[in-house]
């Protein structure tokens, strides 16, 4: 249930999951930078610190540090939560997350559960340095979890599940879904991290997407509708791992792939998500598969380059005609 | 110190030889600061040491055992042949194993730090070593600094040896010394020689008992001397020659033998039975690392998760 008894944002869930866990487990805590009295950047924190006092902390703009500290209580069986003010702040501290948090538990074999938190993705006017996709980059080191999700619902189950998992989870929250996506309420039961889903239902061709992308490619999906064409959506949820059996039962079904994502084109999800379907199920293709994602460029500021520099759902539908006559 | 030593020698006798994989990392003429940090600690404390602890680390509990199959590859060893040399932890025993990247240690010791408070301990501590080189770091900076505002009982332990592998102190800071960063920070500073047995045994013992008494972050500074190369495989050729002869050049363990023997703590026969003693350790510890299995590839689970639902065992080649 929403803060205001009638629906609930994407947001707002992110914001219930944490109080959820906080209250659930004595052994979780927030750390980030404005989460405390403050609330946060994007108020994903909002009265947390009150109703639980010396649980959710400002942290000095360190984001090295942050990291490194909640490896440290990880270690000794806390459960952090780090919340990045932007996913492009994340860098700073990408040592920490790579080569201290994702190695641990292979190098020493104890667990290292904590939740590093990244608002994703472009907004308008956003400009380049708070605007990024990160997913493929973290999701390219083992020792990660790399969730992306879509839906309300997975916001708050997702999260709720990562603060339980024993491994260190990225979660990419999509800055463009936290105010305008709604539920009428949370759920009760979810989908496991893990499992991708059918989004919506179609034959005549695949395409695979996650996080805000999803509802760009539904977009897509109910134009070409209009035009006779089916189309199915693979909402991917996490991108590692990553759901092939899900991914690979659809293109089975409709012999046709386009896979769509919001980071950039040089290698990453939409790339490993073609090897795989190519190096495993290539007799299952009428046609070549094809990617979509942002230019090749830093996500531009003016939102007239923005609009042209992100997959919309005018660019999948275009990408998903060029598909069908291949 | 003189198990610490001899253990050393043995490293690089066996690195020298080929029988280690990787590089060897001494700590010849850090020995009295690093065991000065060892001995002040306490089982429930926390060690992050670096590469030049061994003396520390024994002093804190690590076996001999454990250096020793960590360095050979016995899969029985802390890191089971996945990490080596140097790496090699136990953090259940408050003990952290090191990633390379200097500097990166001292927020994962304040998180253990804030861990312990949490569950409301008292009366911990938690020591990082640290060199002159990893002070230029961003992460030295943000650790230190988060240690300020958390106030936690963090003792940081700077031994300064003129050398980060081969670039000279002036070409790392141009402050004029490295304990004055300590005011900066809101910390207490401390300084110390570190070519001085009771010296460091005094000034780092003060440090922790501020640190335990909830005096907040702590940092020492002790000048001294690497008396090998960066690891074994450098001949240190660029270290200047006058340092060598310096008062900081001295070695800190023939020193301590000398003050030992000169007050009459020790005779000339107990020291050579404790050196007879620790090579016995030593050899014996080697013996049985080097019978040890190494491990085997086809019973490694390659599995990077705890979660193994979660592994995603796609491979290109599988």
């Amino acid at each position: 249930m929403g803060a205001n008894g009638m629906s609930v944002t994407y947001l707002e869930a992110i914001r219930e999951a944490q109080a959820r866990a906080l209250a659930a487990d004595p052994r979780v805590f927030v750390y980030g930078q404005d989460v405390g009295a403050f609330g946060g950047a994007f108020k994903a924190t909002k009265n947390l610190a009150a109703e639980h006092p010396g649980r959710v902390l400002d942290a000095p703009i360190s984001e090295d540090a942050m990291v490194g500290l909640a490896v440290g209580c990880a270690m000794e069986g806390l459960r952090p939560i780090i919340e990045m003010q932007f996913a492009d702040f994340s860098l700073v501290g990408f040592n920490q997350i790579v080569n201290q948090a994702a190695t641990l538990y292979w190098r020493t074999g104890q667990p290292c559960p904590l939740v590093i938190r990244l608002p994703s993705g472009g907004t308008v006017g956003s400009g380049p340095f708070h605007s990024q996709s990160l997913e493929s980059i973290y999701a390219h080191y083992p020792g990660l979890v790399v969730l992306t999700p879509a839906t309300v619902e997975d916001a708050y189950s997702m999260l709720l599940e990562a603060v339980a998992l024993d491994d260190p989870v990225i979660f990419c929250e999509h800055k463009l879904l936290y105010y305008h996506l709604k539920a009428e309420r949370l759920p009760d039961a979810a989908l496991p991290v893990g499992k991708a889903r059918i989004s919506r239902e179609g034959r005549d061709a695949t395409v695979v997407s996650y996080s805000a992308m999803v509802h760009e490619a539904l977009a897509a999906a109910e134009e070409l509708a209009g035009e006779g064409t089916q189309i199915e959506v693979v909402d991917l949820r996490s991108v590692k791992p990553l759901d092939t059996d899900t991914v690979m039962a659809s293109v089975a079904r409709t012999g046709r792939l386009l896979c769509v994502g919001e980071g950039w084109p040089w290698g990453g999800v939409t790339a490993e998500v073609v090897a795989r379907v190519v190096g495993e199920g290539l007799d299952l293709l009428d046609a070549p598969p094809l990617r979509l994602n942002a230019r090749n460029t830093p996500v531009p500021f003016h939102p007239h380059l923005w609009a042209a520099h992100r997959p919309t759902a005018r660019a999948i539908a275009t990408a998903l005609r060029k598909l069908l006559r291949l | 110190m003189v198990l610490a030593r001899i253990l050393d020698d043995k490293l690089a006798a066996l690195y020298r030889t080929g029988k280690i994989f990787g590089g060897v990392f001494l700590g010849r003429g850090q020995e009295a600061l690093s065991v000065a940090i060892g001995m002040h600690l306490r089982p429930g404390d926390v060690f992050a040491p670096l590469i030049r602890d061994q003396a520390g680390r024994l002093a804190f509990g690590e076996t001999v055992l454990d250096v020793v199959r960590t360095a050979l590859g016995s899969v029985l060893g802390p890191m089971r042949g996945r990490d080596g040399n140097v790496h090699r932890g136990r953090q259940k025993d408050g003990m952290l194993p090191m990633i390379s990247h200097l500097g990166a240690m001292i927020a994962v010791t304040n998180g253990t730090l804030f861990a312990r408070r949490w569950r409301g301990e008292q009366s911990f501590v938690g020591a990082v070593s640290v060199g002159d080189g990893a002070t230029s770091t961003g992460a030295f900076h943000e650790g230190l600094n988060q240690a300020a505002v958390e106030r936690l009982p963090l003792v940081m332990v700077i031994a300064n040896n003129q050398y980060a592998y081969s670039t000279p102190t002036t070409r790392q800071y141009a402050c004029k010394r490295l304990v004055d960063k300590a005011i900066g920070y809101g910390v207490a500073g401390h300084e110390v020689d570190g070519t001085d047995l009771e010296a460091c045994l005094r000034v780092v013992g003060a440090a922790v008992a501020q640190a335990r008494a909830g005096h907040g972050p702590q940092l020492v500074e002790a000048q001294l001397l690497r008396l090998c190369g960066h690891g074994e495989h450098d001949d240190a050729s660029y270290v200047d020659a006058r340092l060598r002869q310096a008062p900081v050049g001295q070695d800190c363990l023939r020193l301590a033998e000398a003050r030992a023997l000169a007050a009459g703590w020790l005779s000339e026969t107990e020291l050579e039975s404790w050196r007879e003693e620790a090579i016995a350790t030593v050899e014996a510890a080697v013996a049985q690392a080097q019978r040890e299995p190494a491990p085997d590839p086809f019973r490694e689970d390659w599995l990077a998760l705890a979660s193994p639902h979660l592994a995603d065992g796609w491979e290109p080649t599988a």
